[in-house]
């Protein structure tokens, strides 16, 4: 179970405007502004869920699933996840997430995907029967037999990203971070790795939470949504809370936004 | 008007290098250090032996902090990656979209980013050299005529340094991916510009054939002439030397262009 | 360590893969250095002797700096390209995986290249002790291989500092370029020579001294006995930068990337 409680979190970034003289005077002076990313955010997600977390750029998405993962700690709140602090038990906690970034690989470039597997074997320290049984399942559900021995640089990004899912379940986590999994597939891409996540809800009840810009995928894979906004949450609720009814998620989103003047 | 492109450029990338303040910072006190241990260095060497040494001490002193003050200027590794990674990729001929002239873009485009970066360090590393005491620190150029020439051949120097560095960007058209070459190349202009020891420490004969070269006229002319350690009609030897080879580097450096851009429009980079 | 090994099979997997690129790179490493060297052998041409050492063991001072500061490189580079990590965002994936911080920045970088460097490493010793006069035994066998670990601690050490400071800046790091590349380049000879004050800074603030200088003073019968044991307690040094990469850390995890 995952709880988070009035979490906040604000970062401090230096000034700097653009032009010669603005080089010059920066050069001698800094100003600083303090971006207020996570105000007051609180919600809690059950064993199994599949959750959507959305909101517009900068809305505070990222320090959000940081922190859940350990990576950041908040300046205020608590957060716990199946009992433990994530920041302050990084190895245990860790041991139990999973996570995908759509935008960057962690399978080595240069050799082939089943050497990077060997290694994440290794660092999640799973044992021969487990890890030979998951990777067997997870070779089957995603299709990866032809695709173990290639090198990564090889692969297109539609079979990376298979690849890279298949990494980050090798442990049998219990939870999964999805950031943006599907950025940049094709179709038949984007459909098998949505079928996929359903699957693997499915059997191993494994806890989705899904950060993405494709209202499609939050359809196909999630009931309940979580949308954040200039580091609040504004909407904890269905996909039908945001529709209201309209034909198209992306516009009826869209005029949410404006309505939220974010 | 076609001078406020390349103005623009100048400005830019000045601006650029001015950014960083903490890394200036950085880089003055690093390259101090470096400084005082070629001194110390050359020092040991002295205490030793001082009638080998091909110059005073004070002015090996003097060559070493000018040669920290003005690294940027002409240290051949400080290029521009983004240019080798242009070429690698293909992405160079996004730059042929704009109307300028390729060879010149790039040629200011370095002027600049040296300029900038020696700017930033020179002054506080040749005040702070001045106050140190006699013979470790700067020595006050021997007369006006000396210093107005090397004030000359230091922007002379530099442009030989920045034609030399663009026929190393133009071999990257013709090669494939020769980190190892270019990083061996490097290393030998580095040794025959003067910046490993001072050219004058070299054995006679060899000396005399290195001064020949292109490399000689990077930073051994402006520093030995500040010093004095060039005068007369050596120097004047040197000085023009340096002049027939910039003219010789950049013509051969734009007919190169030439045929590596007309390379990458027939085979689309 | 089980986990080392497995990070040194995929990075040497790795690296056969571009084969060319490996031996040029190793070419260019081995010339990089080869430039210092020439210094050197240009210098003695005129000067018979530096501070009271001679060209042959300024060769072995050399052969054997370079050797410990190339097995640092090797090793160490993870470190040392720590702020192409940050940069990236690759600390963020290591903070997610049950590991220690460090064993996974060791294992991110393995760089086999700097074998160039010690190839020439291992040239100028082997002559400076062929030319040499020295005598051996194996007390000194014994303080050679102190040395190399001394040594490579010692560097390593100093590259866990700089990148611990990527975690507060990744600005100011030439400095740190002053103790890593610095030493490489001005450890070429003996520490001593750049008189009693740099002496006595790299013998308590950053021990080079006690890695290179006093052992080699013993090495070359110009020191006590006692001197060979000291690239061992030049390891000490790297406790106060684990420290403060455990601080760096901290800083990172609460200020964000």
């Amino acid at each position: 179970m995952i709880t988070l409680e009035h979490v906040s979190k604000t970062y401090k970034v230096s000034k700097r405007d653009a032009g010669f003289k603005s080089a010059w005077k920066s050069f001698f002076h800094r100003e600083y502004e303090y971006i207020h990313a996570l105000d007051d955010v609180s919600f809690t997600i059950q064993d199994g869920e599949m959750v959507g977390y959305i909101g517009p750029n900068g809305a505070g998405k990222s320090s959000t699933i940081k922190i859940l993962s350990g990576i950041l700690i908040p300046d205020q709140g608590l957060c716990q996840i199946n009992g433990i602090t994530p920041w302050k038990n990084r190895i245990r906690h860790t041991r139990g997430i999973g996570v995908v970034f759509g935008q960057r690989t962690q399978l080595w470039w240069d050799v082939p995907v089943i050497d990077s597997f060997e290694l994440l074997k290794e660092i999640y320290q799973i044992d021969t029967a487990s890890y030979r049984q998951n990777l067997d399942r997870l070779t089957e559900m995603l299709d990866l037999a032809q695709l173990l021995r290639t090198p990564t640089r090889q692969l297109s990004l539609g079979q990376r990203m298979r690849c890279e899912v298949a990494a980050s379940l090798l442990h049998n986590p219990g939870i999964l971070f999805l950031d943006e999994p599907t950025i940049g597939l094709d179709a038949v891409s984007k459909l098998a790795v949505r079928d996929f996540i359903l699957q693997l809800n499915k059997e191993q009840n494994t806890t989705v939470i899904l950060t993405t810009h494709d209202m499609l995928d939050i359809e196909a894979l999630t009931k309940r949504i979580i949308l954040i906004g200039r580091g609040r949450v504004l909407l904890d609720g269905t996909i039908e809370d945001i529709r209201r009814g309209c034909d198209s998620t992306e516009e009826a989103l869209a005029a949410f936004y404006q309505s939220h003047g974010i | 008007m076609e001078y406020r492109k390349y103005t623009a450029f100048f400005r830019l990338q000045f601006s650029m290098g001015l950014q960083y303040r903490t890394a200036a910072f950085a880089g003055i006190v690093t390259q101090f250090v470096w400084g005082i241990l070629e001194i110390l260095m050359f020092r040991a060497f002295y205490q030793t032996d001082a009638s080998g040494f091909p110059m005073t001490f004070a002015a090996a002193s003097t060559y070493v902090w000018m040669q920290q003050a003005f690294l940027a200027l002409f240290m051949p590794w400080m290029m521009d990656n983004e240019i080798f990674s242009n070429i690698r990729d293909g992405n160079v001929s996004y730059e042929l979209c704009r109307p300028v002239d390729l060879y010149q873009m790039w040629f200011v485009k370095n002027l600049a980013s040296r300029l900038a970066r020696a700017v930033l360090r020179c002054m506080p590393i040749l005040v702070v050299a001045a106050f140190l005491p006699y013979p470790y620190g700067m020595t006050a150029p021997a007369d006006l005529t000396s210093f107005l020439l090397f004030l000359f051949t230091l922007m002379t120097g530099l442009a030989v340094t920045v034609a030399i560095c663009m026929l190393i960007y133009i071999s990257a058209f013709f090669t494939l991916s020769p980190d190892g070459i270019r990083m061996a190349a490097l290393c030998v202009i580095e040794f025959l510009s003067g910046a490993v020891i001072p050219l004058p420490f070299l054995p006679d004969n060899m000396r005399k054939l290195i001064s020949l070269l292109p490399f000689a006229s990077m930073q051994n002319v402006p520093l030995r002439i500040y010093s004095c350690d060039l005068s007369g009609s050596s120097m004047q030897h040197a000085v023009c030397l340096q002049l027939i080879w910039l003219l010789l580097l950049v013509t051969a450096g734009r007919q190169l262009a030439v045929l590596a851009l007309r390379k990458v429009t027939l085979q689309g980079g | 360590m089980k986990l080392y090994w497995k990070y040194f099979q995929i990075h040497l997997k790795s690296c056969m893969e571009y084969k060319a690129s490996f031996i040029l790179t190793c070419i260019g490493q081995f010339l990089a250095s080869f430039n210092i060297f020439l210094g050197v052998y240009f210098m003695f041409q005129r000067f018979t002797a530096i501070g009271g050492f001679t060209y042959h063991e300024i060769l072995l001072c050399f052969g054997i700096t370079l050797m410990e500061f190339s097995l640092a490189e090797t090793f160490g580079r993870g470190f040392d390209m720590f702020s192409d990590c940050i940069r990236k965002g690759e600390f963020d994936r290591i903070l997610v995986r049950p590991r220690s911080e460090i064993l996974q920045v060791l294992g991110s970088r393995i760089e086999f290249t700097r074998i160039g460097r010690m190839l020439q490493a291992a040239i100028m010793f082997s002559y400076g002790i062929y030319a040499g006069d020295v005598d051996w035994s194996f007390s000194k066998i014994l303080t050679v291989v102190f040395m190399l670990i001394g040594g490579t601690v010692v560097f390593s050490g100093i590259f866990l500092i700089s990148a611990s400071i990527c975690f507060f800046t990744l600005d100011s790091l030439e400095i740190i370029n002053i103790f890593t590349d610095g030493a490489r380049e001005y450890g070429r000879y003996p520490v001593s020579i750049y008189g009693r004050r740099v002496l006595i800074l790299c013998t308590f603030v950053i021990p080079y001294a006690l890695i290179q200088y006093y052992p080699l003073t013993y090495l070359l019968d110009k020191g006590k006995p006692w001197y060979g044991m000291l690239p061992l307690a030049a390891c000490l040094f790297v406790l106060p930068c684990l420290l403060l990469w455990k601080y760096g850390v901290r800083h990172y995890t609460s200020s964000g990337s």
